[in-house]
């Protein structure tokens, strides 16, 4: 089993969601969560509050900076997430596809290292 | 008796075994890494003993079983960690040895990581035919006609994302099989067309695409011989490269297809083409590629061009229209209209599409031009073609056609 990392792609300025939309998509977000569990693929999963909210800390020099976020500005931010346990890349997919429909945005995939046996770990 | 093999021969038994070992012992070692390393260092192996000891019975048996046991070796030489230590222990217990005989699916299962979808179309092409075809990356570099670093690198990413996000080595499930095969099947044309455009180019070397092709398209057709698609993509490959040698003359002008010198034509290939084209839509399934290939099957089944069955082309046309709908098919067919109902219709069709940066939309408009009287447009209309065409066989052709107006 890995873990993936299936994160939520909001585009900025996009026009807003009628309620009735928003709640619908609220409401199967949540089921999906429940099935996730059910099916003993859920690892953790939350969602976030707008990148205005955002801070960035930056610790790598002397000094420490505290600046108004986001890190950087882009036409698009991450909505919210889910951390999945998978067999394979495909399972990872398909569960991000049942996501990408019950939130109504495009779920990005990415494989987290997981530990000696994973490929970074073979090919040092 | 003993065959003493030379260079040349291990080099044929290493283009023909090593997709299968290859894949073979991805599954035996579940890393493509270690399987391609390991079969490389059994061909080393083998360009030492082979010429002192003979060709074994079985090259590829010998390759993968060498491989496989240097790749044990290798694991528990170097197992300084304890991951390598737990997989080298694991495949050593004697009471489950790996099987090393093959699969008939180990080739497939590649295939399909290969040309899997979290993969960019470059990737799957790259490693399709350094995996299963067998190439080198500097042999694959100078047929796309890239650097060779840049191909490596294309191939190390690309390898590198399967083993990190663990796109499976497996045939996919029944609901999958339709989509996943079809992007199989576009690579292989791919690699098809891309040696077919080139060889009205000057780079000789990528023609061998034309064959890696049609070689990987024979497999494709053995792992799943029930799918009339990929026979008749197999058909449309033959049936083009058939007619190859005749597409230049000796003065690098690209000859059409209606001046093409049958008797030049491979026979054999034709021969095989027909046959599967009439294997294929025997199964009532068409698809783009059998359609395709069943108007290739007409244009080669003609002695001359005069005698070419256009009605039936036609036809063959309005068929493949609803499975690939798009304004190349568009203009291939109004090629066909021109000849059953006459250059004033066609191009009252070709003058819809729009194909404005295509060099043979310009081309086709030319000719039926030409043949309506409207001269001084047809000699616009070469002149556009001409502009486009990077190609120098086919610009040369096209000026001579220009010339002979004026």
């Amino acid at each position: 089993m890995s873990q993936y990392l299936l994160f939520v792609h909001y585009v900025d300025g996009a026009p807003a969601t009628p309620a009735d939309e928003m709640k619908a998509s609220m409401e199967a977000t949540g089921r999906f969560n429940d099935e996730l569990q059910a099916e003993g693929a859920w690892v953790f999963a939350g969602g976030l509050h707008e990148p205005s909210t955002s801070t960035v800390v930056d610790a790598t020099g002397a000094e420490t900076i505290t600046t108004d976020g986001p890190f950087a500005e882009a036409k698009e931010h991450i909505g919210g997430f889910w951390i999945v346990e998978a067999p394979d890349l495909d399972a990872a997919l398909a569960l991000a596809a049942r996501g990408s429909a019950a939130c109504r945005a495009p779920v990005e995939v990415r494989p987290f290292h997981d530990g000696p046996d994973d490929a970074e770990g073979l090919e040092a | 008796m003993t065959v003493t093999p030379t260079a040349d021969d291990i080099a044929r038994v290493f283009r023909d075994e090593s997709g299968r070992c290859i894949a073979i012992l991805v599954r035996v070692l579940g890393s493509i890494d270690l399987a391609e390393d390991a079969v490389q260092e059994a061909f080393v192996t083998a360009a030492q003993k082979w010429p002192v000891d003979g060709l074994p019975p079985n090259p590829g048996a010998w390759i993968t079983t060498t491989a496989r046991n240097r790749a044990i070796d290798r694991l528990r030489r170097e197992s300084t960690r304890d991951a390598r230590q737990t997989e080298a222990t694991a495949m050593l217990t004697p009471s489950e040895p790996p099987d090393v005989g093959p699969l008939p699916d180990d080739q497939l299962r590649l295939i399909f990581t290969c040309c899997h979808p979290a993969l960019s179309p470059e990737a799957h092409i790259a490693l399709t035919l350094r995996l299963i075809a067998g190439l080198q990356t500097p042999e694959i570099a100078q047929a796309f006609l890239v650097p060779e670093a840049t191909m490596a690198q294309r191939i190390v990413r690309a390898k590198k994302k399967i083993a990190a996000a663990k796109i499976p080595y497996r045939v996919p499930d029944a609901a999958d099989l339709p989509a996943r095969l079809r992007s199989v099947l576009a690579v292989l044309y791919l690699i098809f067309t891309e040696g077919h455009r080139s060889s009205t180019s000057d780079a000789l070397v990528r023609e061998d695409l034309c064959a890696e092709a049609i070689r990987l398209g024979r497999l494709l057709c053995d792992l799943v011989p029930e799918v009339p698609e990929a026979v008749g993509l197999l058909a449309l490959m033959l049936l083009t490269d058939a007619r190859r040698a005749t597409r230049v003359d000796a003065a690098g002008v690209l000859i059409p297809l209606p001046d093409q010198d049958r008797s030049l034509w491979d026979g054999d290939e034709i021969a095989e083409g027909h046959d599967l084209v009439r294997r294929c839509l025997r199964r009532n399934q068409p698809g783009a590629y059998q359609v395709q290939a069943a108007i290739a099957a007409v244009h080669t089944d003609a002695s001359d061009a005069a005698r070419t069955d256009w009605v039936q082309i036609l036809a063959l046309y309005d068929q493949l229209v609803p499975h690939a709908p798009t304004p190349v098919v568009q203009l291939n067919r109004a090629v066909a209209v021109a000849e059953v109902r006459g250059p004033a219709e066609a191009l009252q069709e070709v003058d819809l599409l729009d194909l404005d940066g295509y060099v043979p939309y310009h081309a086709t408009r030319a000719d039926l031009l030409r043949r309506l009287g409207r001269t001084g447009e047809a000699v616009a209309s070469f002149d556009r073609a001409i502009a486009l065409a990077t190609a120098d066989p086919e610009r040369r052709y096209l000026e001579r056609r220009r010339s002979e107006l004026a």
